[in-house]
């Protein structure tokens, strides 16, 4: 999927893969991201 | 260096159905947002009682009644495989019953906020006598009790949080002043569960360890509470507090913070205490947590599954000084995620796992154990949060295929041969690494196992004061019984200054 150019909202997972890691990929593929946030689940 | 050893570990559970409806978050929020909601009514009849709470194979895990591997041989799911004749009392600890711990509440109640209704004080009190770790002197201090209009008119008022028991209103706890939030009957009201729950966990590992209790010298306490006024939300100190219910005469202590990472920091700061010399013996605590009862209460009752976050964690580890025998912590590989580590998987794991092992030349393969985060599965997936133990395991395992410390067609063997399946409540710090320090220290005592590496982790982000996560890491290993030239030299002066001692005495009494 390409999402160049889109606007991302991130739910990242502390167990899982948190925001900021989802957030460096993101950036990587030129979206934009409008909100992004970790959340504990446990 | 002197060594520092884990001398012992104690844990408990407190089957509190009734206080996730009256202070889970989950329960709490949905009054606030959606009072009319299914939810009340759906959750009790979606618990499980205290006898099947006694005989749900986790919890028997948890107190050590039965080890992680025969809890994997249990067929699942595990609520529906009871085990026969499960009793409440285990190797590391207990399951104590509402009533009993409402009663080590009003114990733990230094400033008398918790005030029980008459009839049930007495069955209280009649319960309590029966346990083995209170006296019939202490359980006098309950006291009488008030008539049931009194505590209602409290409740009606908003001055105090209620105490159910079996859905019935039997106490409450009071606020402990007008206008300061942090002493408000809710904050008091967890921090006393937290305080007591942390009492049961102590005084079972008391129970449980040799150990002189007269040579504790200081307390860590490490739960995710935080107790103080407004002038100083989380001065603390439930260390001392709880210290001073466990009779700890010769303790101090004070309070270690870290979300679920803290029960690690605190093992690692006792390590330091204890192999510095400053300290003989130190308890790592936690009290548990009624916030996080019923946590997933919503996804568990629409998949048909109990509600299974119905017990409050707690736990006590003992690290001492060097004994030739108790498993040590190492000094030389304590794992940290730095600040500036990064936030992938791969990144934390690299930080708190291969990290240390690295900086004393041992591969992955070489820790027999890894305590991952230990949440019991059955709660963790039908709310959508997967396996977290397996996925930590396939996480270290990867690292170590990517290493070399193991071929990629081993990678499911690693997980399965160095990893456990979860067991412990979603009470946050209550399943961090902990729960396994008692079966680890077992395990190497009985030469199962060579070392077990426990790792905790913490999600900073949650109190909004930084986006880092967190996450450390100890390695307990087999004692070689040479003990060190440091603590034989310390003894040796002991024991010349007793000689010496002894001598002036003589002297004096030749004298006379």
């Amino acid at each position: 999927m390409n999402i160049e150019g889109k606007k991302i909202a991130i739910l990242g997972d502390r167990d899982g893969i948190p925001g900021p890691a989802i957030e460096e990929c993101v950036k990587t593929a030129g979206a934009e991201i409008v909100f992004s946030t970790t959340e504990c689940f446990v | 260096m002197p060594k520092a050893v884990v001398k012992g570990a104690g844990y408990a559970l407190i089957h509190a159905n009734d206080m996730i409806l009256t202070h889970g978050t989950t329960l709490t929020t949905e009054r606030m947002s959606n009072p009319d909601s299914d939810l009340f009514a759906d959750v009790p009849k979606n618990v499980q009682s205290f006898e099947e709470t006694v005989a749900y194979p986790p919890n028997q895990c948890y107190i050590g009644n039965i080890n992680p591997d025969e809890l994997a041989n249990i067929s699942s799911p595990w609520y529906e495989n009871g085990i026969e004749n499960a009793s409440r009392f285990g190797k590391f600890g207990e399951i104590m019953p509402l009533n009993e711990f409402i009663g080590a509440m009003r114990l733990s109640d230094t400033f008398d906020l918790v005030m029980l209704e008459k009839d049930f004080a007495e069955k209280v009190k009649a319960a309590l006598t029966e346990h083995p770790l209170f006296s019939a002197e202490e359980v006098a201090k309950i006291g009488n009790g008030y008539d049931l209009a009194l505590i209602q008119g409290l409740l009606d008022a908003h001055k105090a949080d209620p105490l159910t028991f079996d859905g019935k209103i039997v106490g409450c706890v009071k606020q402990a002043h007008d206008f300061d939030v942090n002493l408000n009957s809710h904050v008091m009201f967890e921090n006393l569960v937290a305080k007591a729950s942390g009492v049961v966990a102590l005084r079972n590992l008391l129970a449980k360890t040799d150990i002189d209790i007269n040579e504790i010298e200081y307390v860590i306490e490490t739960s995710e509470e935080a107790c103080g006024d407004m002038n100083q939300r989380g001065g603390g100190n439930f260390a001392k507090a709880i210290g001073e219910m466990g009779g700890l005469a010769n303790a101090t202590g004070s309070d270690t913070r870290g979300f679920c990472a803290a029960p690690v920091h605190g093992l690692i700061n006792a390590t330091a205490l204890v192999s510095s010399g400053i300290f003989k013996n130190v308890v790592v605590l936690a009290g548990g947590a009624t916030a996080k009862l019923g946590m997933n209460a919503r996804d568990h009752i629409k998949k048909g599954v109990p509600v299974l976050e119905n017990c409050i964690g707690t736990f006590a580890v003992l690290i001492g000084e060097d004994d030739g025998v108790s498993p040590v912590v190492r000094t030389d590989a304590v794992g940290r995620h730095k600040i500036s580590s990064g936030a992938s998987p791969q990144a934390v794991t690299t930080a708190i796992v291969t990290e240390p092992l690295d900086s004393v030349g041992l591969k992955i393969t070489d820790v027999d154990k890894f305590s991952v985060e230990m949440q019991n599965p059955e709660i963790t997936k039908p709310a959508g949060a997967g396996d977290v133990p397996t996925a930590n395991y396939k996480m270290i395992a990867a690292l170590g295929v990517k290493r070399g410390d193991l071929d990629r067609k081993e990678l499911m063997n690693f997980v399965k041969k160095h990893g456990m399946q979860g067991w412990a409540p979603t009470q946050g710090h209550i399943p961090s690494g902990v729960p396994y320090v008692g079966f680890a220290r077992e395990a190497i005592v009985n030469g199962e196992i060579n070392r077990a590496m426990i790792i905790g982790k913490g999600s900073l982000f949650l109190g909004r004061m930084t986006n880092l996560f967190d996450g450390v890491s100890i390695i307990m290993e087999k004692n070689t019984g040479e003990g060190s030239a440091d603590s034989v030299a310390r003894e040796d002066i002991r024991q010349m200054i007793a000689e010496a001692m002894r001598k002036l005495g003589d002297s004096l009494v030749s004298q006379e």
